[in-house]
């Protein structure tokens, strides 16, 4: 095996406890002596800096939010003279007003860095040829790889989103090795792919970095089927950094953790207490070495778990089990909680004659819930008698429905009919609000 | 007697069929015979056209799934009994029919008969030895 730094990703507990003990430390004083809110928080319940021994101690710190983001906008939760800052990204929420970060010369290195390791751990060095179709711009997807691959020296790519039809010509006539895009970009690659007559023996493609929404293990496979390739899950959030917060490994067992860097804390969301490993909950992460913004215990409201023991690869850090789903996500239908990554790994396991490709929606009829499931035909599937369509229509039903516990009224739909995503796919539309 | 028949998927939305007929128009494509068997959410368009190969191109490329199906078909004189007369046959010799369709064309005193069958081979051969005329699309 080779590392991208065998003393920080294959470090022992103890040593890692000391590193983590001392930036924990430094992070706290840092954001108590320069962010207002981060002072107000901490004096409001009567803790200091100097009561944080190590980091045993984290959970005796407050959290943040997105909403504390929101508050202090633009730069109340700025930690550094804004000289210091280099960069900024924003992300827009759903609510309309920007999450704004902001990094320092430091930050940008260490994010390049995490990027750059989670790359390594796949296979890429100098001369890889990485095509990234993440979008360039306020959002941290595209810079951020962008940075992790040119940090390894790899031959990099930046075509940013959309344009679908010269994305292929540059990935075939650039022989690109690594792929990197939403998931849901992929599904929209491999449907162009075969529209244009071409096949995945025309590409070169060895690699994808598929991240910035969760996606399953049954879309893995079909993404791995059709292009021919390995898929590995990369997680990260602007908050935090960016992409390359964590990153499977060769073993795709499991996004590891840069957790020197970002540590992250599992915690049951309603009693907000931290939960054992293994335990499935909200995800938190503390920012140990970030200067510009600083973040403690910050609320991804992203559902999952610790995977416990270590990985195969013998790099030590924590790993994260697949992403359930953002708890924002979760659709509450007649009191059940559904996420809608059950209904994904549903679909794409249940019948080789339909797309991956589905929307969901929910209405309120009478006072009940109605959930419908729109799912795309394959193109090849052979239906001249409605009884096929019928069967179809009723295996797919009881598959969901046994997953998710209430009825879905599953439609199927032509080939072609449903939304394409560049960026981040959004397959739900929730008629109650 | 083997006929094509192109199926289309038409989920049960405004327009689908508006544009069915938009895109063959366009195409320059005749329909020569058509039929749909309906749900409430979807429907599957039975059609017979002049030209079955562009009229699947263009189809395909405007988004519709279709299906090509080889079915059976046959011309009868447009008088009672005479389509009895060949199912009888067909009954006869034990041959399953999952679905059937039918249109006579206005002026016309025949009435094409097309059918879905488990073996065409020996349909074929049947209706043939029995002299029942089949249905050629000029």
């Amino acid at each position: 095996m080779s590392y991208f730094d065998k003393t920080i990703e294959c470090m022992s507990y103890n040593d890692k406890k000391n590193i983590l003990s001392k930036n924990l430390k430094n992070v706290v004083e840092h954001v108590y002596n320069n962010v207002l809110p981060y002072r107000k928080k901490m004096d409001e319940i009567g803790l200091k800096p100097s009561d944080i021994n190590g980091i045993e101690d984290i959970s005796k710190l407050p959290f943040t939010l997105k909403s504390d983001l929101r508050e202090n906008y633009p730069f109340g939760m700025f930690a550094v003279p804004s000289d210091e800052i280099i960069r900024l990204h924003a992300s827009s929420g759903t609510t309309g007003k920007l999450t704004v970060v902001g990094y320092t010369k430091n930050d940008i290195d260490n994010w390049s860095k995490s990027c750059a390791r989670g790359l390594y751990g796949i296979g890429v060095r100098k001369g890889t040829v990485v095509h990234i179709a993440y979008g360039y711009g306020l959002f941290t997807g595209g810079l951020g790889l962008h940075y992790g691959a040119e940090y390894l020296e790899a031959t990099v790519v930046p075509v940013s989103s959309g344009n679908t039809s010269r994305q292929l010509m540059l990935l075939k006539d650039f022989k690109a090795e690594v792929l990197c895009c939403t998931p849901s970009y992929a599904l929209h690659l491999i449907d162009e792919i075969k529209k244009c007559g071409y096949t995945k023996d025309d590409f070169n493609l060895k690699y994808g970095v598929f991240g910035a929404e969760s996606w399953t293990n049954e879309m893995r496979l079909t993404i791995e089927k059709e292009l021919g390739i390995k898929a590995y899950d990369i997680y990260g959030l602007s908050e935090i950094s960016g992409p390359g917060v964590a990153m499977e490994c060769e073993f795709q067992n499991g996004c590891h953790v840069q957790d020197d860097m970002f540590y992250p804390e599992i915690i049951d969301p309603d009693t907000l207490e931290p939960l054992p490993i293994g335990e499935e909950g909200e995800l938190v992460f503390t920012t140990l070495t970030k200067e510009g913004l600083p973040l403690i215990r910050y609320r991804t409201r992203d559902l999952c778990r610790i995977i416990p023991g270590q990985c195969q690869c013998g790099r030590t850090t924590l790993r994260l089990d697949k992403v359930k789903g953002r708890t924002d996500d979760m659709l509450i239908i007649r009191g059940v909680n559904v996420f809608p990554s059950q209904i994904e790994s549903c679909i794409l396991k249940c019948d080789d004659r339909i797309s991956p490709h589905f929307h969901i929606t929910v209405d309120r009829e009478n006072n009940l819930d109605k959930l419908t499931i729109e799912v795309e035909l394959g193109p090849e599937i052979a239906f001249d008698e409605i009884t096929v369509i019928q069967a179809l229509t009723q295996k797919l039903d009881a598959a969901i429905s046994s997953a998710i516990g209430i009825r879905a009224k599953v439609m199927l739909v032509s080939n072609g009919s449903l939304k394409r995503f560049e960026g981040k796919a959004n397959r739900i539309t929730d008629n109650r609000k | 007697m083997k006929v094509e028949q192109i199926a289309v998927f038409l989920e049960n939305r405004k327009g689908r069929l508006c544009k069915f007929a938009q895109v063959l128009y366009d195409a320059n494509i005749n329909i020569k015979g058509m039929y749909i068997a309906d749900t409430t959410d979807y429907g599957i368009l039975r059609v017979i056209t002049n030209d079955n190969e562009k009229a699947v191109k263009v189809l395909k490329e405007n988004g519709f799934n279709t299906t090509v199906t080889e079915l059976i078909g046959f011309k009868v004189s447009d008088k009672p009994g005479e389509m009895h007369k060949v199912l009888k046959l067909l009954n006869d010799h034990n041959v399953d029919i999952s679905y059937l369709y039918s249109y006579s064309e206005i002026g016309s005193n025949q009435a094409a008969i097309l059918i879905k069958v488990e073996d065409n081979e020996f349909v074929s051969k049947l209706l043939i030895d029995n002299k029942v005329e089949p249905f050629i699309e000029k």
